[in-house]
């Protein structure tokens, strides 16, 4: 669905922060941000919440610790018990590092995908650039046009006045 | 400190808006860094590029044919014998295992401990990992002597086996899990780390069949910073998780050896002296990585003489604590007063194998030592040359351990001893041969430095605005003194 927005682009990281920060004391929501790296201080100025992607590879992991722990009592000591060494069947002490090792590896792999998956991001996806240069060096200010009461005039003023290189309307699928 | 005293001690508030030392010789603009990067992959390679890649690839030819030949034969094709069941294969599995640590050392550790010197080197050091670690899996596989039955050593459904299990109790199922656990993360956190580089590659690219890999690959990422506050995270997370699970790896590798009885093998002391080494035989190998694509890629401004000095340092840090472990475990020997342990390391320095102790002394006790005067830091010749040294020593390390411990375990008659063949040094060299076809491809086809992290640290970030601040204040009080 193609959309209506207002792109500024800067060349410079910091001048960014600061139209971001003027921009949204004005009461313009901030659509996204796009910039050729993370650029520090962003988070505190567009105000983002902090991700809870970290939550998915707690639950994931602990899933993982389970998994592997009573897939390892199943086979030593209900399917086929084994006397190796005359070891106690359950040695679950000897289970720690395959424990370890799924809890890692399931984890892990969670928060991949979980990233793929909330940021939308899969192979062969047609990028959606907001300007030319932001995988390079060209930062990008990017407000959406909701309805009719986006002041386009004013948003356009400020945007300039914080140093933007360039102001744009753009009809576009970001 | 109270913390009125830091709200008014000037000195205090003075060292805050220091800004970190520049890892970026110059100061190159972000296009530029683009650039730098990028313009090797664009342009045809080398003289030096092919001639490398020429010889990486008759060691891969070496390997194919070797292989093929060891599976037609059988085992018996390498020197191995009842009393040396474990030797070239084991070495080069433990060797090359080791080398990957350093990798995920400077991705991740590194990462955690906010060390900004990894940016410009943890790409490459991460390839390196992952090919490592594809070198290492290959020897314990070729050593099964029924290599289409490598499956078994994991569990799966629906079990032919009927309903016997793999042993869980054996540290040898915990390493199989632990090196495809390994992979699977390297592997995960090194593509996620060049995404964002691989969507600057895509819009470089003009077109065509170069463009159409990297769209698919860059997964449409277009710089969005939502995205990027996750992927920041998940980055942290990932080395996080990455962390444990190094020190575990070697860790349980050298528990293969060490929960056996064998003298020479039967000590506590090898998990901590396994992650040491891996992590000295890992930066030497990194060294001598960077210095030749450094050299031969012209990459001088981002892979500067600070960070090879940082990685001699590790090195040598490094190389005591191998020093250290083995001074250890001779006292130990002699203080444990079990026979067969005092005999294996009598053996071990004045036996039939003592010229590949002394080497192995000569190569990670006094080589690293070399490094303490600034000078040789900062010369790469001399860098490289110890770096070459480090391989070497921790190879023979690994087989001194491995061989000279088994080949007079315990009684006598039990005794042999083990001479390498033709095949067990093709397949060796051979191993060479793929990872070095693999790394040479990858600095031909990838980004080997991360650019979007070049990008951060080369004061384009927040720490310019301080800087400049600073520069106008000092220039106003120049012209008011001037004036």
């Amino acid at each position: 669905m193609r959309r209506t927005f207002l792109i500024a682009t800067f060349s410079d990281g910091d001048r960014l922060v600061k139209a971001v920060e003027t921009v949204r004391s004005y009461n313009f929501s901030v659509y996204d941000v796009y910039s050729p790296y993370p650029v520090h201080g962003l988070d505190e100025a567009m105000g983002l919440r902090r991700t809870r992607l970290p939550w998915i590879t707690l639950l994931v992991g602990a899933f993982g610790t389970t998994l592997a722990l009573t897939f390892q009592f199943y086979t030593s000591v209900l399917d086929w018990p084994l006397n190796v060494g005359g070891k106690p069947d359950n040695s679950t002490l000897a289970w720690v590092p395959i424990c370890f090792e799924l809890t890692v590896l399931l984890g892990g792999l969670s928060i991949f995908f979980a990233l793929l998956v909330r940021a939308r991001l899969y192979p062969g996806k047609k990028e959606q650039l907001a300007a030319e240069g932001v995988t390079n060096d060209t930062f990008a200010l990017v407000l959406r046009k909701k309805d009719s009461a986006f002041d386009m005039k004013y948003a356009r003023e400020l945007l300039e006045q914080s140093g933007a290189d360039e102001v744009k309307v753009r009809e576009a699928e970001l | 400190m109270s913390t009125t005293a830091m709200e008014f001690d000037p000195r205090i508030q003075e060292a805050q808006v220091l800004p970190p030392p520049h890892w970026v010789e110059g100061h190159p603009s972000l296009a530029q860094i683009t650039d730098d990067i990028a313009r090797p992959m664009e342009g045809r390679p080398g003289k030096g590029w092919w001639i490398c890649f020429g010889i990486a690839c008759l060691g891969l030819l070496d390997l194919v044919g070797m292989v093929t030949w060891l599976i037609a034969k059988g085992i018996g094709v390498w020197g191995l014998n009842n009393s040396v069941g474990w030797a070239f294969d084991i070495t080069n599995f433990v060797f090359w295992i080791g080398i990957g640590h350093a990798g995920t050392l400077i991705s991740a550790i590194l990462l955690l401990f906010r060390q900004q010197w990894r940016t410009s080197i943890n790409r490459s050091a991460e390839a390196m990992t992952i090919f490592a670690v594809m070198c290492a899996g290959l020897f314990p596989a070729i050593h099964m002597g029924r290599p289409w039955d490598a499956f078994f050593i994991f569990p799966y459904f629906p079990n032919q086996r009927g309903p016997l299990w793999v042993n869980f109790r054996s540290p040898l199922v915990w390493d199989v899990v632990a090196i495809s656990t390994y992979f699977t993360i390297s592997l995960v956190f090194w593509y996620l780390g060049m995404v964002p580089d691989l969507a600057t590659l895509r819009d470089r690219a003009k077109g065509g069949i170069k463009k159409f890999i990297f769209r698919v690959l860059s997964l449409g990422w277009n710089g969005s910073h939502r995205t990027w506050a996750r992927y920041e995270i998940t980055s942290l997370v990932l080395a996080g998780l990455a962390t444990p699970l190094v020190l575990s790896v070697h860790s349980i590798v050298s528990m293969d050896f060490a929960t056996s009885l064998v003298p020479g093998w039967h000590t506590t002391i090898f998990p901590p002296y396994f992650v040491a080494g891996a992590i000295y035989s890992g930066f030497g190998m990194v060294l001598t990585l960077l210095i030749i694509t450094r050299q031969t890629m012209h990459l001088e401004r981002y892979i500067t003489m600070q960070h090879l000095d940082k990685m001699a340092k590790v090195t040598m840090f490094t190389g005591m604590i191998v020093s250290y472990a083995y001074a250890t475990e001779f006292f130990s020997a002699w203080y444990g007063g079990n026979l067969y342990e005092r005999y294996h390391f009598i053996n071990r320095a004045t036996g039939p194998y003592a010229w590949c102790f002394y080497l192995m002394v000569l190569c990670n006790v006094i080589t690293p030592q070399m490094l303490w005067p600034r000078k040789i830091r900062s010369s790469v010749a001399a860098l490289f040359i110890v770096s070459i040294l480090v391989n070497i020593g921790m190879w023979f390390e690994r087989f001194v351990i491995i061989v000279v411990s088994l080949h007079r375990a315990f009684l006598p008659s039990g005794w042999g001893m083990f001479y390498p063949t033709k095949i067990d040094v093709g397949v060796l060299v051979g191993s060479f041969g793929l990872f070095f076809t693999c790394f040479l491809l990858f600095i031909r086809f990838l980004p080997m430095i991360a650019m979007w992290e070049i990008r951060g640290v080369a004061g384009h970030g927040a720490y310019k605005m301080a800087l400049s601040s600073d520069d106008d204040e000092e220039q106003k009080q120049e012209e008011a003194v001037i004036a």
